[in-house]
């Protein structure tokens, strides 16, 4: 949910968007913004799954230091979604468990 | 491998490191500051409600204000400034390893003055792993430099400064904070953050803790139970509360690995967070041409971490050679001065005190030292 109102910050007016894809789905975001914001503004909470139990991940810290917000992002995998900018075409997949062995990253990224 | 070189380097670009390279800058040394957001100003630009303490410390006006200010003068200084630039470790050499525009560099600097901040701290109960759990810094993230809410209805743990600032801002940004959590018997925070919440009508669970979350891939629902004297939860007093998001609120912890990985000395000192690197009044470590500044030596405030800030930019420039004695002692009795101030008052003395058992470890280190050699 965006927050599009504010008594101290003002109106967001003018943002630019461009579209990623969670799978398949496709999500608006804001330029610029890291992905893990877009995603939560979509609803989507679980962002990856645990190696032994495959339990869900979700956001924690939000400044790049604890891992939790992992996914698989333009074909790389244990990519820190929430200090990762979206663009336009980007594609993430939830990470479920460790990442795939051998996945060969075709453009650049982290 | 490309080299940058620089007389003085800084990183992290909080309130801390701005004020650290202003200072420098300003003296006449060549300055590099690197922060790994693409935005510098650290903890600051998320703080959207009016600072605490005094008129000299900018009282009554807006972190993002304040750090915008900041930014506008180390820029116009001609400090270098690298952002989405990572320092990833540091060699006892204290050469550093640095990413910047997708480049591993080596960052060479004969001063190196280190403003990291600091983490939030995790508390663990049944459900804290799930998607919905999050630090209160990582909502507030969220909310306002993202302008995203993470969730709805959101209970808020420890009501502490933090805890209560946070709150108040999830309202004003649309949330509903159907529960403040504090395991102590009273509210830990500034009277007048709490009154906005209580005028919210904010409910208060003092005393009180989280059991357990739980909820399909997600918080759905939070059980709050009652704790007695020795905090052991009060069985058949829980209750459960719909809601989606929690925020932890408990304390911050300084950000120092790279204090750790350059062999700095340590002490702990649970009143500043943990572990935080020994310095003198200086700011300096017992690693020598190593200073320090902000929350990574000990959990404060804003105000603070800028004057330690100034405190370490001034003795790195003097150490260059850019100030005279004098004129570098006139400038660091003004910055004690401030800092004595903000350290005083019922917040502000145990912090003193902490501080003080911090710089007489100091001593202890560096006069062993001596004797070894
Ligand atoms: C929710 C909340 C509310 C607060 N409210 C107030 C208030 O009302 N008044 C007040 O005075 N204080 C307040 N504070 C505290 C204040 O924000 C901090 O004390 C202050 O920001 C500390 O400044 P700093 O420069 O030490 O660290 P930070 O502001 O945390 O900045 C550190 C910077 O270093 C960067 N960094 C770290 N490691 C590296 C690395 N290896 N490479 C590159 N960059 C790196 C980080 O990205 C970050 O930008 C609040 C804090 C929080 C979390
Ligand atoms: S949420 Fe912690 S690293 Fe992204």
């Amino acid at each position: 949910m965006r927050v599009l109102h504010h008594p101290v910050l003002g109106d967001l007016t003018g943002q630019k968007t461009v579209t990623i894809y969670y799978g398949e789905e496709p999500v608006e975001a804001f330029e610029g913004e890291p992905v893990a914001a877009a995603l939560l503004n979509a609803g989507i909470r679980v962002f990856r799954k645990t190696a032994k139990r495959r339990e869900p991940r979700s956001v924690f810290c939000a400044i790049g230091r604890c891992t939790d917000c992992m996914m698989i992002v333009d074909g790389i995998p244990n990519t820190r979604t929430c200090v990762t900018a979206v663009r336009d075409g980007m594609r993430v997949q939830l990470q479920d468990g460790l990442a795939p062995v051998g996945i060969a990253p075709e453009a650049g990224g982290r | 491998m490309r080299k940058i070189t620089a007389e003085i380097a800084v990183v992290g670009a909080g309130p801390a490191g701005l004020c650290a390279a202003l200072e420098a800058r300003l003296a006449g040394a060549d300055v590099v500051l690197i922060d790994e957001n693409r935005l510098p100003g650290g903890q600051l630009f998320k703080q959207i409600h009016k600072f605490f303490g005094s008129k000299e410390h900018r009282a009554g006006v807006r972190g993002f204000a304040i750090g915008q200010e900041l930014l506008a003068q180390v820029s116009d200084s001609g400090a270098r400034v690298l952002l989405d630039s990572l320092v990833y470790g540091i060699q006892p050499d204290k050469s550093m390893g640095l990413l910047t525009a997708g480049e591993n560099c080596l960052l060479l600097a004969e001063k190196i003055i280190i403003a990291s901040g600091a983490k939030e701290n995790y508390t663990p109960f049944p459900g804290s792993t799930l998607p919905g759990v999050m630090g209160a810094g990582a909502a507030q993230t969220m909310i306002n430099v993202n302008r995203v809410l993470p969730g709805a209805r959101v209970v808020m743990v420890g009501s502490g400064n933090v805890g209560l600032i946070v709150s108040y801002q999830l309202l004003q940004a649309g949330a509903e904070v159907v529960a403040v959590v504090e395991g102590a018997p009273r509210i830990g925070g500034y009277g007048v953050h709490a009154g906005k919440l209580r005028r919210a009508g904010v409910p208060f669970y003092l005393g009180h803790t989280i059991s357990r979350a739980y909820g399909d891939d997600g918080v759905r629902h939070v059980e709050i139970a009652r704790l007695d004297e020795r905090w052991n939860p009060v069985p058949g007093s829980e209750f459960t509360l719909d809601a989606d998001t929690i925020c932890l609120a408990v304390g911050l912890n300084p950000m120092t690995e790279l204090v750790w990985m350059a062999g700095c000395q340590f002490d702990y000192i649970p009143a500043l967070g943990g572990h935080v690197p020994l310095h003198d009044r200086n700011m300096e470590t017992t690693v020598r041409g190593l200073y320090v500044a902000g929350d990574v030596t000990g959990v404060e405030e804003a105000s603070s971490a800028m004057e330690e800030g100034k405190l370490a930019g001034v003795a790195a420039a003097e150490a260059l050679g850019y100030l005279d004695a004098r004129a570098a002692k006139e400038k660091k009795a003004e910055i004690e001065a401030r800092l004595n101030r903000l350290r005083s008052g019922l917040f502000g003395e145990k912090r003193r005190e902490a501080k003080e058992t911090q710089l007489a470890a100091m001593q202890r280190a560096r006069e062993s030292e001596k004797e070894v050699v």
